[in-house]
């Protein structure tokens, strides 16, 4: 089959590789019909997340068919038509039955370096790198997809691709980010990042009872798509002092929930940015966390930093006094994706939203080398791509 | 998993790490005794027991082991009784939570044919009667090593000693204890491993055969416990398709053969969608 293969920073490649078999009772093989780019990819991409091989099958957003079942398999026959969760899950550990999907005990066959490295181990996630797995991923023709039971969610057949394909991450992991926020009556939300990610949180935040939405970014369509989404937008590289127009806006008080979107590979001008850079550079601290930084310094007193944005090891110049003087609460982790599946399916149903509205490129399978570009450097107006294979 | 290198620690002293990476690295745990009764080969190997005297002392009540685990444990302290002398002994600790009630727990582990289960280096176990069991563990170059073992210290749903049985060669002891965690979160399972050194080439020769991270093995070992007992089947990503592999060395699975699954959900893109041809409908 062919599938996209990572080979080093910037360098992936289409390739023919074997297909994939059935290796535990409760796996399935996809035949994958959609599969996108995530921004978490991205940081595989520009080589920021560690034990990635060359050749590693990357893609961790898909949906397909089922073409072969393990003899475990219970729910799912031939034929049926799925989206999957990127995070897997064994269904009957402790976090699992906590609907704590993403934390899985059972799921990450290289647990035992996870553990050496953060003390205990995550879930095992597709096309994300040995440390969650080494699971082959689904930007290919065909995917294994283990404990199917547990993730695959069935696709009802009036619904296309597009409106259910991002149920696998991006929407469920800006509608947890908004729920971690713990939104009430009045609230403003400030979000920091409109990529695919913090588009997706603008419009839960309104689905949670957002009063106001402002969001935060320099990439001119992307603030486009935001205010298209009920936001306000802010330009960071327009502002002197992006606290003080925060504080502005929101009468003085500072955003009631602040969102950092961005993850481990923020932006920043100036000194702060060339500091993070040589030290991230010199892996002295492995995240650039300057959008977090603004959210803490930025967040009302008593309110919820909620941080889905990606991190994966030290970083440094964390505000800690900051945030402890304002008894700011902070949220954060790989979303459980599972726990979101059914009631944002719903939500697609009833029509409260089209998640294809951040699809800005559809390409085929073979042009991922290219559309790994444009999504990196924000060219061609691209936000959101979809591969077909 | 938690890692408890305390107890190593307490019982061996300043122990060498690199001497006993080359000793008998027990992974599995369990098992190992190596004790034994070796064959095939490993007769000839002379391997040399040290310091068994104190390993069976310790494993007839007095050692730092049977206090921990047994009943008697007000009766010695913790810095006074060690089973294997100081620099020469591996004790592996450690504790892992299985979301299953202890008597579930306790039965599959009672069941000693279910060791190699999850022991990857066990090939078999067999019980002889309800105390005594037969254990054949893989060796390098298809060959396998035997001895016979022996339940020293059982209380229902608390806790298995074992220890191995008039082994000439070498000795291993070692004890699961089994806890009901807190608020139903499961059962805590504890497995507390020693064996005795061997000496020189014959050492090396065994440290081979059981690997070279004896808490990385045990570790690795309780973790398939956990799967099989949560999950049924220990998660795997072993023989798997990547860019590193070739195709042509593989053959086409039948679902690829059979093919022409519906394609109709799949939503034909070309160049010329590029970008994408339908503006974005925004939310
Ligand atoms: N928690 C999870 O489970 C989960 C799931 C999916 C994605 N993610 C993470 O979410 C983050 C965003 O994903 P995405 O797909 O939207 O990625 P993306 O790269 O498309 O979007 C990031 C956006 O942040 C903007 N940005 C950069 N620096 C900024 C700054 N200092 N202030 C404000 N905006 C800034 C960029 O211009 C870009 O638009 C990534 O870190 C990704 O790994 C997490
Ligand atoms: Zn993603
Ligand atoms: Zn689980």
């Amino acid at each position: 089959m062919k599938a996209v293969c990572w080979h080093g920073t910037g360098d992936v490649r289409v390739e023919r590789v074997p297909d994939p078999t059935i290796l535990n009772d409760g796996d399935v093989i996809l035949q994958v019909t959609s599969t996108a780019i995530c921004g978490s990819d991205l940081h595989l991409y520009n080589g920021y997340i560690p034990t990635m091989q060359a050749g590693d099958i990357l893609g961790h957003e898909f949906m397909g068919i089922v073409v072969e079942k393990g003899p475990g398999v219970r729910n799912l026959e031939i034929g049926d038509r799925v989206a999957i969760p990127f995070n897997i899950a064994c269904g009957s550990c402790y976090f699992c039955e906590h609907e704590l999907w993403s934390l899985c005990d059972n799921s990450n066959p290289n647990a035992g370096m996870a553990e050496a490295m953060y003390g205990q181990s995550s879930s095992g996630f597709f096309g994300y790198s040995h440390l969650f797995g080494g699971f082959a991923g689904g930007q290919a023709e065909y995917v294994r997809v283990p404990f199917a039971d547990v993730g695959a969610l069935k696709i009802p057949p009036e619904l296309r691709d597009d409106q259910v394909l991002f149920l696998t991450d991006i929407f469920p992991t800006g509608y947890m980010a908004a729920e971690n926020a713990e939104i009430r009556p009045g609230d403003v939300v400030a979000v920091w990042g409109c990529g695919p990610v913090g588009q997706f949180t603008i419009r839960s935040a309104f689905m949670l009872g957002a009063e106001r939405v402002i969001a935060i970014d320099r990439v001119p369509e992307r603030l486009r798509m935001a205010e298209d989404g009920g936001a306000e937008a802010v330009n960071y590289e327009h502002e002197d002092d992006l606290i003080q127009t925060l504080k502005d806006m929101t009468g003085g008080r500072g955003p009631d929930a602040c969102i950092d979107a961005v993850g481990l590979e923020a932006h920043a001008g100036g000194l702060p940015g060339l500091y993070d850079r040589v030290k991230q550079a010199t892996r002295m601290e492995t995240g650039r966390p300057h959008a977090t930084r603004q959210a803490i310094q930025a967040c009302r007193k008593g309110g919820v930093v909620s941080i889905p944005g990606v991190f994966g090891g030290f970083v440094d110049k964390f505000p800690l006094g900051i945030a402890f003087s304002k008894g700011l609460k902070l949220k954060m982790g790989q979303t459980h994706v599972h726990r979101y599946l059914r009631p944002l399916l719903e939500r697609v149903q009833r029509g409260d939203i089209d998640p294809s509205f951040v699809i800005t490129h559809r390409l085929k399978l073979e042009d991922a080398p290219k559309a790994y570009k444009i999504f990196r450097d924000k060219k061609d107006n691209c936000i959101k791509v979809v591969l077909s294979p | 998993m938690q890692h408890e290198n305390r107890q190593q620690q307490e019982s061996s002293g300043s122990i060498n790490v690199a001497r006993n990476e080359r000793l008998l690295s027990l992974a599995t745990g369990a098992a190992m005794a190596v004790g034994g009764v070796a064959k095939r080969g490993w007769a000839g190997a002379g391997l040399l027991l040290v310091g068994a005297p104190m390993l069976l002392r310790g494993i007839t009540g007095r050692s730092y082991l049977y206090k921990r685990l047994g009943k008697n444990r007000a009766v010695v302290s913790d810095t006074a009784a060690v089973s294997v002398p100081h620099g020469q002994g591996i004790r592996v600790e450690k504790v892992t939570t299985i979301n299953r009630p202890v008597s579930e727990v306790y039965a599959f582990w009672r069941n000693f044919g279910n060791l190699p289960r999850f022991m990857n280096n066990l090939e078999r176990v067999d019980m002889i009667d309800q105390r005594r069991s037969h254990w054949v563990a893989k060796a390098p170059a298809n060959q396998t090593v035997e001895w016979d073992a022996e339940i020293v210290n059982e209380i229902e749903n608390e806790v298995i000693g074992w220890r191995t049985l008039n082994s000439k060669l070498v000795e291993h002891a070692g004890s699961v204890q089994f806890k009901s965690a807190p608020g139903g979160r499961g059962t805590e399972v504890r497995v507390v491993m020693e064996y005795a050194p061997l000496g020189g080439a014959a050492g090396s020769l065994v440290a081979r055969l059981f690997g070279t991270a004896p808490e990385q093995q045990v570790d690795e070992d309780l973790r398939r416990l956990k799967q099989i007992l949560e999950t049924g089947d220990p998660i795997t990503v072993e023989g798997q398709p990547s860019g590193r592999a070739k195709p042509e060395d593989h053959p086409t699975p039948s679902y690829v053969r059979a093919e022409e699954a519906p394609k109709d959900v799949v939503q034909q893109a070309s160049e010329e969608s590029f970008p994408a041809s339908d503006p974005p409908a925004y939310y």
